[in-house]
Order: C-alpha cells, then sequence, then structure tokens
C-alpha cells in the first residue's frame, strides 16, 4: 500500500509542479529570500505565505514557483520580469471584493415590478404569495421538531389503552425465556422454510421437532416424579466399602429396583424435572457401560411410567421428547450391543444384514431382551420399551418387524388415556418410519394412506424408494384419492431429497407419463408445478424444455392458465433458481413462450421482477450476449410498461432497481458504438423511471469520459470536457463532474500555440482564452471536493495557466488572470448568481466562512500580483498601448468587483487610472464615459463612496 | 487370579433334546501351570419337589420335601491327574442324552414347588494345598415335540355381572358387558396366547385389565398330594378406560423356564391357566379364568 501512495503522490505532484507540501515552503522560502532579493513581489509573497502559511497551509498555489526549490527559480530569473522596477506603493494590496447583491442588481437592469395590491387580480398570485411564505416558514421553524412533537404530545388511544395494562403485552413481558425462545426459533425457521420455499414442502424432520415442542410446551405448574432413589445411593458408597458390601449394598440396589422403594418427589419445577429426566438419562448410560443391564432396563421402564401420567397435561409434549429421548438412547445401546456381538474378527456385519448373518450369541442376547420386555407387566413401559429395541428384531428374522408393528399397534389401544395413547401412536411411527413403509405396501391400494406417507416420511427416505412408490402408485385405485395428488406427493418429497442417481431419468418418464394425461388442467398444473422442480435440479434445459413445453401445451387451451398464475409462477421461480445461467435459461426455447402466458399485468411484472432480481443476484460477469440482452428488454420493458400514475413510489424504486442492475450488467467492451446505442435504446425504453435516467446519464458519462481521449481536435475535447462536466454537474454526478474538469485541466497544457483552422494556422490563445473564460464560470458552481483543498480545481488551473508557456508579447495571461479575479470575486458571495438544480456550491457549503473568504482573498492577492508586476513589465515604449489598455481593463474589474471603500484597493484604481492616461494612449472617450458610470453609481445606495473617487480621477485632455 | 474353570456349552441357547449329544468345552485358563488330580465332569437332571406350606404343616413342608427325582445322572473323567499349561486349554466332551430304563427327559421347568433342572458340573480335584475348583452350568431340555396333530382349541367369552359367581351382593355391582375370545386354549408354548377382549360397555370406568399367568402345581406324596397355584407373571393389556367397543389385543408370550408344556406324571402335576382380571372403580375385581394345555411342536 504505502509504495503505491507514494508513486501516485510523486506522479500528482510531477504533473502539477506547484502543489508542493507547506513543510518544504518555508525551507524554501529562506532559500529564496536570499537568492532572489530583487523579486520583490515574490519575497512580499513568501512573506504573505509565511505568515498564511501556519494558519492556511493547503494554500498550495503560489505564482512564479514558490513552493518549489531554487533551481528552478533560478532559471525563471532569467525571464522579462527581473527588469521591473518594484515600487513598494504597489506591492501589496489586499483584495477586497465588493458584495454583490445580484438579485437587486439585476432588478435595477430590468423593468420596474410593480407590486401587486391585495385583491389585485392575477393568476399565479396564489401561488407565488402564499405558497413561498409557507415555504420559508417551514424551512425556518424546523418543520422536523414540530412534526415529532406533535406525534409526541398527541395521545394515541389505542396506544394509551394499551399501554402496561394489556395482559396480552403483560404476559409477554413475563414470559420465560423458553417461550421467548420458541417464538424467536418459530420465526427463524419460518425464515428457513421461506427461504426453502423453492422446495415448497412442509415437511420437518424430527430434531426440528423436537427443539419445538421443547419450547412450545412448557409449564410453570409443579410437576412430581416417581422414581427409585437408587441412583443416590449408588453414590453414596464410598471407595472404602469392603468387597462384600459392596456386593451387598449393589443387591439391595437391586432390591430398590425391584420392590417399591420408590419415593414419590413432589412440587418439581420444570427444570427440576428436567434435570431429573438428564440424571435418569445419564444413569441409563452409566449402568449400562458398567454392564448393569437389567438396571438399564429397570430406569427405562420407570422413565417411560412417567408417560402414563398426564397430571400437568400442557408439558406432557416435552415430557414425550425428554423420555423418548432416553427411550431412543436404551434403544440404540441395546442394538449396538448386540450388533457388536455379530462383530468377530473375521468380518463385520453390513448395514443391511439379514438374520442369517448374525451368529447365535447374539440372537440369543437379543431374543432375551425380548422375553424380558414381554413380562413387564405394565402395558404403557412394556409398549414403549419394546418399540425403543423393535429395530433388534432384525437379528431374529426378516420379517419380525412387519410382523410386530400390527401388534404393536393393537397394543395400543388397551391405553384408556386418548393423550397418552395418541403419544404412544406417534412414537411407534418415529421409531419405525421403514416398517411402515414396508406394511403401507402390503396393505396396498390405499391411496390416502399412501399419501400421507409420502407427506410425513422424511423425504430421503422417500426418494431413495422412488420407483417404488411410482410402482404403488400407479396400482392404487384411484377412487377416493385421485393419483395427480399423489405424484405431487411424490414430487414434493423429491425436490427435497434426491433419488438414486440411476433411477432419475426413469423416475421424471414414469411420472410425467401420468402427469401428462391429466386432463383437468388445474390438477395438471398442481402436479407439474412440483415435478419442475425435481426436473430442473437433476436434468438438462432440454428436459426442462419438454416440461415446459408440455405445461404451455396444456394450459393453453381455454386460456386455463388464466386460473393457475400463481402455480405458473411457481414454476417459474424454479427454473429461474436452477438455471443462474441466462445464456441457457434463455437458450430454453419454451422459456420466453411461457412468459407470455402471464397476460395478466400484475402478475406478468410480477415474474418479470422474479426474473430480473435472479439476474441481478446471479449475473457475475457484464454481459453482451444478444440472446439475453434482447430477452431483459423484454423483460424490463414490460416492468417498465407497467408504471402509471397509480403506481406507488416504493413499487418504482424497486423496478428502478431491477432495471439498473440489468443496465449496469451491459457491457460490450470495447465496442463504445454499441454500448451508446444500448443506452439509447434503453433511454427510449425506461423513460418514466427517473432512477434509471440516471443510471443511463451516469453510463453516458462515463462513455464520454472514455470517448473524448479518442478525439484529435483539442478545443473540441477541451469544449467537450467542460460540457461533459456540466452535463455531469447537472445530473449530480459530481465526482464525474470533477473527473471531467480535472481532465480538462490537464489537457490545458497540450494547446499547442498555433491551431490550424480552416486550413489556416492561427494563434491558439484567444480560443484558450475563450475557453478558460467558460471554464470560470463554470467552476463557479462546481462545489469543492471535501477531500481536497479549498478551491483545488481553481488551484490546479492556476498552475496550469502559470506554466503554460504563452506568446512573447501577449497578454492573454493577464486577461485571463483579470478574468480569474472575477471569478474570485464571485466566490466571496454570500450567494452566488446562479447555481445547479439540486447541487450545493461552495456558497452553501461554506456558507461565507471566514476561513474559506482569506483564502480566497489570498489567491486575490497573488493574481493581482501578477497582473501589477505584468503591467511593469509593460513600461516600454512599444508596449505603452497595451500597458494603458490593460490597466485600464484591470481598472474596471476593481470597480466592478472590488470594495473601494478599502483605502488602499482606492488607491490602486486611481493610480491604474493614472497609468491608463500616463502615456496618453487612453482613449478618451472610454474614460470619459467610465467616469460617467462611476458617477451614476455613486448616487446608488452602498455607492456614496464612488463620488469621492471620481473627484480623484481627472480625465487628462489630449495634449 | 488364580486358575479359572469354565464350561462353555456349544450351543448358544443351550437349548438340548432328548437323544441329542450335549456337546462343548471345559476351559481352564491360568497364568501358570496348573497340577490337578484329574478333572472330571457330571451331568445332572432331577425333579425337586417341595410341599407347599399351605397343605402340610411349615415344619414338613421344610424339612419333609420329598426325595429329588433323578432322572438322568452320569459322569466321566475327562483328563487324568496332571498338569495343564499356562494360558488356556479346552477340553472338548460330549454326553449323549439317553435315559436308561422308562424314564423321561422331562422339559426344564423353574416353578416353585416343582423344578425340573439340569446340570453339568465340572470338578478338579487338587492336591492338598489347594482348594478343589468346582464350575456348574445348567443346560436347557427341551421335550420332544408331541405327536398328534396340534387343534386349536378357541374358547369365546362374555363376562357380565350376572356370569360371575363368588359374589356378594350381585345388585350393588356396576353393569358392564366384556366379550371376547381366545384364540385357543391349547398353546404352543413358543407362541403367545392370544386373543381379543371388547369393552362393550361399562358403567364403572375401568382401571386396568391383566393376564395373569398361572401355575397349577400338584405333588403327590404319602400323605396324599399338595396342589397349589401361584403367579408367575401378570401382563397389564389396558390400562385406563379404553376406549367401548373397540377390541384390546390378548397377547401374552409365555415366559421361558418358568413355563413348560402341560406335564402329568405320577408324582407331580404342572399345569397352567390364565386368568383375566379385570379392575374397575372403585374397587372391583372381576377375573375370569381358563386353564390352558401348552404343548410344544
Amino acid at each position: 500500500m504505502a509504495p503505491a501512495e507514494v508513486v501516485t503522490r510523486a506522479v500528482r505532484s510531477g504533473e502539477l509542479p506547484l502543489t508542493s507540501m507547506a513543510s518544504a515552503e518555508n525551507e524554501a522560502c529562506a532559500v529564496r529570500s536570499v537568492a532572489c532579493p530583487s523579486q520583490a513581489w515574490r519575497l512580499q509573497k513568501v512573506l504573505c505565505g509565511r505568515c498564511g502559511a501556519a494558519s492556511c497551509p493547503s494554500q498550495t498555489w503560489r505564482p512564479g514557483g514558490a513552493g518549489r526549490g531554487g533551481v528552478r527559480m533560478g532559471s525563471r530569473a532569467d525571464g522579462p520580469r527581473t527588469s521591473g522596477h518594484v515600487t513598494g506603493k504597489m506591492a501589496v494590496f489586499p483584495w477586497h471584493s465588493r458584495n454583490r447583491n445580484y438579485k437587486a442588481e439585476f432588478a435595477s437592469c430590468r423593468l420596474e415590478a410593480v407590486p401587486l395590491e391585495f385583491g389585485d387580480y392575477h393568476p399565479l398570485k396564489p401561488i407565488t404569495v402564499t405558497e413561498s411564505k409557507t415555504k420559508k416558514v417551514n424551512r425556518k421553524g424546523s418543520t422536523s421538531s414540530t412534526s415529532s412533537s406533535s406525534s409526541s404530545s398527541v395521545v394515541d388511544p389505542l396506544s394509551s389503552v394499551l399501554d402496561g395494562t394489556d395482559p396480552l403485552s403483560m404476559f409477554a413481558a413475563t414470559a420465560d425465556p423458553a417461550a421467548l425462545a420458541a417464538a424467536m426459533d418459530s420465526s427463524r425457521r419460518k425464515r428457513d422454510r421461506d427461504d426453502n420455499s423453492v422446495v415448497g414442502s412442509d415437511f420437518e424432520p424430527w430434531a426440528n421437532k423436537r427443539g419445538e415442542i421443547l419450547a412450545r410446551y412448557t409449564t410453570t405448574e409443579k410437576l412430581s416424579i416417581n422414581l427409585f432413589m437408587g441412583s443416590e445411593k449408588g453414590k453414596a458408597g464410598t471407595a472404602t466399602l469392603a468387597m462384600s458390601e459392596k456386593v451387598r449394598t449393589r443387591l439391595e440396589e437391586l432390591d430398590d429396583f425391584e420392590e417399591g422403594s420408590q419415593k414419590e418427589l413432589l412440587n418439581l419445577t420444570q427444570q427440576d424435572y428436567v434435570n431429573r429426566i438428564e440424571e435418569l438419562n445419564q444413569s441409563l448410560k452409566d449402568a449400562w457401560a458398567s454392564d448393569q443391564k437389567v438396571k438399564a432396563l429397570k430406569i427405562v421402564i420407570q422413565c417411560s411410567k412417567l408417560l402414563s401420567d398426564t397430571s400437568v397435561i400442557q408439558f406432557y409434549p416435552s415430557k414425550f421428547v425428554l423420555i423418548t429421548d432416553i427411550l431412543d438412547t436404551f434403544g440404540k445401546l441395546v442394538y449396538e450391543r448386540i450388533f457388536s456381538m455379530c462383530v468377530d474378527s473375521r468380518s463385520v456385519l453390513p448395514d443391511h444384514f439379514s438374520p442369517e448373518n448374525a451368529n447365535d450369541t447374539a440372537k440369543e442376547t437379543c431374543l432375551n431382551w425380548f422375553f424380558k420386555i414381554a413380562s413387564i407387566r405394565e402395558l404403557i413401559p412394556r409398549f414403549y420399551v419394546e418399540a425403543s429395541i423393535l429395530k433388534c428384531n432384525k437379528f431374529l428374522s426378516k420379517t419380525g418387524i412387519s410382523e410386530c408393528l400390527p401388534r404393536l399397534t393393537c397394543m395400543i389401544r388397551g391405553i384408556g388415556d386418548p393423550l397418552v395413547s395418541v403419544y404412544a401412536r406417534a412414537y411407534l411411527c418415529r421409531a419405525l418410519l421403514t416398517e411402515m413403509m414396508e406394511r403401507c405396501k402390503k396393505l396396498g391400494n390405499n391411496a390416502l394412506l399412501l399419501n400421507s406417507v409420502m407427506s410425513a416420511f422424511r423425504a430421503e427416505f422417500i426418494a431413495t424408494r422412488s420407483m417404488d412408490f411410482i410402482g404403488m402408485i400407479k396400482e392404487c385405485d384411484e377412487s377416493g384419492f385421485p393419483k395427480h395428488l399423489l405424484f405431487r406427493s411424490l414430487g414434493l418429497n423429491l425436490a427435497l431429497a434426491d433419488p438414486p442417481e440411476s433411477d432419475r431419468l426413469q423416475i421424471l418418464n414414469e411420472a410425467w407419463k401420468v402427469i401428462t394425461k391429466l386432463k383437468n388442467p388445474q390438477d395438471y398444473i398442481n402436479c407439474a408445478e412440483v415435478w419442475v422442480e425435481y426436473t430442473c435440479k437433476h436434468f438438462t434445459k432440454r428436459e426442462v424444455n419438454t416440461v415446459l413445453a408440455d405445461v404451455i401445451k396444456h394450459m393453453t387451451p381455454d386460456r386455463a392458465f388464466e386460473d393457475s398464475y400463481p402455480q405458473l409462477q411457481l414454476i417459474i421461480k424454479k427454473v429461474i433458481a436452477h438455471f443462474h445461467d441466462f445464456s441457457v435459461l434463455f437458450s430454453v426455447e419454451k422459456f420466453l413462450p411461457f412468459l407470455d402466458m402471464f397476460q395478466k399485468e400484475s402478475v406478468r411484472v410480477e415474474v418479470c421482477k422474479c426474473i430480473m432480481d435472479a439476474f441481478i443476484k446471479h449475473q457475475q460477469e457484464p454481459t453482451k450476449d444478444p440472446v439475453i440482452l434482447n430477452a431483459l428488454l423484454h423483460v424490463c420493458k414490460t416492468m417498465h410498461d407497467s408504471v402509471n400514475a397509480l403506481t406507488l413510489e416504493d413499487e418504482k424504486r424497486m423496478l428502478s432497481y431491477l432495471i439498473n442492475g440489468f443496465i449496469k450488467m451491459v457491457s460490450f467492451g470495447r465496442d463504445f458504438e454499441q454500448q451508446l446505442s444500448f443506452y439509447v435504446e434503453s433511454r427510449s425504453m425506461f423513460c418514466n423511471l427517473e432512477p434509471v435516467l440516471v443510471q443511463l446519464i451516469h453510463a453516458c458519462v462515463a462513455y464520454c469520459f472514455i470517448t473524448i481521449p479518442s478525439l484529435a481536435g483539442i478545443f473540441t475535447r477541451l469544449n467537450l470536457y467542460l460540457h461533459s462536466g456540466q452535463v455531469a454537474l447537472a445530473n449530480q454526478c459530481l465526482s464525474q463532474a470533477d473527473a471531467f474538469f480535472k481532465a480538462a485541466i490537464s489537457l490545458v497544457p497540450e494547446v499547442p500555440k498555433m491551431i490550424n483552422i480552416d486550413g489556416k494556422m492561427r494563434p491558439s490563445e484567444s480560443f484558450l482564452l475563450e475557453f478558460l473564460c467558460n471554464f470560470f464560470s463554470t467552476l463557479l458552481i462546481v462545489p469543492d471536493h471535501p477531500e481536497h483543498g479549498v478551491l483545488f480545481l481553481v488551484r490546479e488551473l492556476l498552475n496550469v495557466i502559470q506554466d503554460y508557456t504563452w506568446e512573447d508579447n501577449s497578454d492573454e495571461k493577464i486577461r485571463i488572470y483579470t478574468c480569474v479575479l472575477h471569478l474570485l470575486s464571485a466566490m466571496s458571495q454570500e450567494t452566488y448568481l446562479y447555481h445547479i438544480d439540486k447541487v450545493d456550491s461552495n456558497d452553501s457549503l461554506y456558507g461565507g466562512d471566514s476561513k474559506f473568504l482569506a483564502e480566497n482573498n489570498k489567491l486575490c492577492e497573488t493574481v493581482m500580483a501578477q497582473i501589477l508586476e505584468h503591467l511593469k513589465t509593460l513600461a516600454k515604449d512599444e508596449a505603452l498601448k497595451r500597458q494603458s489598455s490593460l490597466g485600464l481593463s484591470f481598472f474596471n474589474s476593481i470597480l466592478a468587483h472590488g470594495d473601494l471603500r478599502n483605502n488602499k484597493l482606492n488607491q490602486l484604481s486611481v493610480n491604474l487610472w493614472h497609468l491608463a492616461q500616463r502615456h496618453g494612449c487612453a482613449d478618451t472617450r472610454t474614460m470619459v464615459k467610465t467616469l460617467e458610470y462611476i458617477k451614476k453609481q455613486s448616487k446608488q445606495p452602498d455607492m456614496t463612496h464612488l463620488t469621492e473617487l471620481a473627484l480623484r480621477l481627472p480625465l487628462q485632455t489630449r495634449t | 487370579m488364580g486358575t479359572a474353570l469354565d464350561i462353555k456349552i456349544k450351543r448358544a441357547n443351550k437349548v438340548y433334546h432328548a437323544g441329542e449329544v450335549l456337546s462343548g468345552v471345559v476351559v481352564i485358563s491360568s497364568k501358570d501351570s496348573v497340577q490337578h488330580q484329574g478333572v472330571s465332569l457330571t451331568m445332572e437332571g432331577t425333579v425337586n419337589l417341595q410341599l407347599s406350606a399351605k397343605s402340610v404343616g411349615v415344619f414338613e413342608a421344610f424339612y419333609n420335601s420329598v426325595k429329588p427325582i433323578q432322572i438322568i445322572n452320569s459322569t466321566i473323567e475327562m483328563v487324568k491327574p496332571g498338569k495343564f499349561p499356562s494360558g488356556k486349554t479346552e477340553i472338548p466332551f460330549e454326553f449323549p442324552l439317553h435315559v436308561k430304563g422308562n424314564k423321561v427327559l422331562y422339559e426344564t421347568y423353574h416353578g416353585v414347588f416343582v423344578n425340573i433342572q439340569y446340570t453339568l458340573r465340572c470338578d478338579m480335584k487338587r492336591s492338598l494345598l489347594a482348594k478343589d475348583l468346582t464350575k456348574t452350568c445348567e443346560f436347557i431340555v427341551h421335550s420332544a415335540p408331541q405327536k398328534g396333530k396340534f387343534t386349536p382349541s378357541p374358547v369365546d367369552f362374555t363376562i357380565t355381572p350376572e356370569t360371575l359367581q363368588n359374589v356378594k351382593e350381585r345388585a350393588l355391582l356396576p353393569k358392564f358387558l366384556l366379550r371376547g375370545h381366545l384364540n385357543s386354549t391349547n398353546c404352543v408354548i413358543t407362541q403367545p396366547l392370544t386373543g381379543e377382549l371388547v369393552v362393550e360397555s361399562s358403567e364403572a370406568a375401568i382401571r386396568s385389565v391383566e393376564l395373569q399367568l398361572v401355575r397349577v402345581e400338584t405333588c403327590g406324596c404319602a400323605e396324599g398330594y399338595a396342589r397349589d397355584a401361584t403367579e408367575i407373571q401378570n401382563i397389564q393389556i389396558a390400562d385406563g378406560d379404553v376406549c367401548r367397543g373397540l377390541s384390546v389385543p390378548i397377547y401374552m408370550v409365555f415366559p421361558r423356564l418358568f413355563t413348560c408344556p402341560t406335564l402329568e406324571t405320577t408324582n407331580f402335576k404342572v399345569e397352567f391357566e390364565v386368568n383375566i382380571v379385570v379392575l374397575l372403580h372403585p374397587d372391583h375385581l372381576i377375573t375370569e379364568n381358563f386353564p390352558l394345555k401348552l404343548c410344544r411342536i
């Protein structure tokens, strides 16, 4: 970073040698004052600079290279100025600009304004008078404060009612963090789901549900728990116990479990309860790890017993979750243990093993568990524990699980409490998805069941069995539950999870074969919509195209699409979500025809918005692909054309944002012609949206900036830079404007002395003068860049002018300086002569800040010194006439812009007057007219001092 | 650690039938070499009968238990006195399960008053300084499948206040109607007892429905015989006030060891029954008894 900075700085100082650092200045001053004592103006300038240096380090412009080293100055010392006479009188002239009241001056030049009496008819009166007045009031009497105070002072009847006393908000305030977490959780899940809206499924895995239940079903009621105290006793047993004692305690412990040394813990808070259950979970694991299988089983039985207690019903779901967690743990432990028994040194059992692979020991152990569980006295624990290890049936027989399932299901009938029994069923479903599936398969023909299975089971589960499902769907009879809903459910699952690679195409073919035969367009589209996702996910544009074509074919007759816009919209969304490469997307032949189905404007615009949104999101590289451009222009045009007088601002902003996003991504590289013509086309298309036009202007401005350097004519370039800068300024593109102006400034040194005009070589100075004057007028309103110094553009321009090699014997430079003086005077006004709408010029930026004015005045002084210096060099015979006219013009400038109440300035003007007439070169008539003008001006208020001045200006008669 | 003696029976479930060969290994493991005076293996099968305190006096019950009936007993010398090397030594063995005379290999049964048990005992005799080592291990005998065809014998039942016996105040009973069936009272011991129970109606709320498996053991002795019914297990099939009209499955697995095919010998009998126990609120207990016949096929 640092080296780069140094380089740029060096470059900059190379370009603009005068913008040296203030720190280097003092040193240079010292050298200079010794080396060139004769250059009084410089010395003074230096003095001036020295005193100013502290206060205004940013003042960088020093004519004659005040900021430069002595070497360069030495070279300059050979110039014509060395011969000039120095008169102390003329050396120091502080500039004081006259305060101008542009409005008054302007008014005085016009016809007198007749005040309108009240009641006089004037068509514009109510607007001009009242409106402006209220506006002023508004501006001065800070609208914001009144509005805010009003909003706070006006009592909202609703809020006052709700304030504090609202039971809901009170509830919310006291709600425990769990509820809060639940709310947050659900909102987060909602968001997640929104994110997954492409998927469009309401499927949730157990893990999700679990957290949700725990957070949602809470209680503040006291809970009780029936527990054996065995675990505590076990802990109490210390290491010092003798072996026999240990054995005894263990036996007692077992007895504890056996017999009812259970203790009912009452008055537990929810947290206590959860902790207890967590303890149980831990002691289950401990027991298992220490090979106390019976104890483990007992813990599980105890836990599942808790599920028969529904006393605090609102907590039951959470209890269910907690306890089934324990059951799951237990089931896993048992399964893993038996599984590990099958693993001997020779081989590891595959995941999908058959009972024959399991060895006898494992089978025996497994059988033992089942026998043990079968003898559990109470129904509910017996059910839960058996369900939890049901998976172990795999070790015994292939069909074991599916045989157990109906039995367990029926067993639930024995549970009298409906809540408990429903939860028991839920557990069974959870534990045994796969086996349920097999069973459903056997039951067959039950479409409703099949649908429930597909909508409730894990998507991965369904997806891996897609072919089976398709088979089943085909076989089941349609009475009662239509097939298209089944296919829809299947499609939803496939959107969530991927089927095996090998089956994919076949699945699509099979499914679509059925879908395409659906007669009812509504049925068809509901189904197709879901399957589009799957198609997009796994297949290429060819298949997608086919699907889209099919949809078009089905939806076009009888304008069926009119009833199915939401679904069609979803299809588009899904397609877009999967095709991020828009060149591919638009090469899907049926995509645009598909868009044509959206004939209702609002829907059409929505779809267009989606497309553009996706484009902006996914298009990384600028594009010039004609297919994309054409299609998207069409899309944007659709959006744009929807704008009318009733369109909300927000909507407009959104549309503009989207269209702008598109315009930004279009680039033809070096082919500027194409680029421009694209902009032109865009302009004609999107003329109703202001932000888009602004964007286009930006683009065009950038285009100008790039294109101008390619032109040959130097003045063409200069003028174009100026104009483009003005245009940029007019469109509030400030940085672009700055860039243009800087470019113009850096181009000035390149202006040759002679230019070819109509085949003749002519000096360029007059053209340059004209350009610069024009430029100055613009510079008046260019606001300063916040990161650059005060008036940096003016300074840079002055540097350039200073360094430009002017014709010998030409006064152009001085004329330019005079103009600069005008500019600076104008700049020191409180309010500038003109402004650009929406652009804050320096007057409002600095607000007449004294530092700014001081800077300004210093510049003026330097410029004046330059002028005076030049005047002195003209004190030769052949130049006297030039001196006279130049002096007079300077006099006029001071008269027009300077504050002549200042003595020194006054004196200077008198001197100039004399100078102009000294050698009889002045045009008497001009002098007379000037004097008359002064006298006339002196009659104006505030100008009385001119009377005195006029007295001091004698008219020299020609001798 | 010393020396460890273990018997490993070849079959994981340790189940053998008459006529089969019981095989396995005796495992001797030790860090050092083991001096011994011979290792022998004994197979023994006995029926232990005990008189219940109810049928005879307490003391008689304790002391005058009927002499155990020996079914099978044989000993083999596995290893002659010598020395086992350090490490693990496995000595295979085989016992043909043949009975002498007209004795029958009854099925293993662990009851209260009747116990039929088969054990393998391995003894390692050692020098005077070291204790003899003994290891006992039970193995299980299943009787041979019964000849003849198995015919299920379904039973339907209806329980109402009117069908009850042994009721003091029939009028105080709440009205109820329970219907159901057992798929068979002839049960295969490896298959569960199945059936259905429907609560058609009940004025009182149901608290619980249970299946009570009962063993009825009869021991004959000089003074006559003693017949005792005790509970083996109690399985709840309905908890709480179940849905009316919806059948609740009757399902009970016969526990191993604690049940055997119904057995009738000259000295003792082992029979089984099931009680369907319905508990009504507030405090009514209704029992319906079904004798079972268990068999093995």
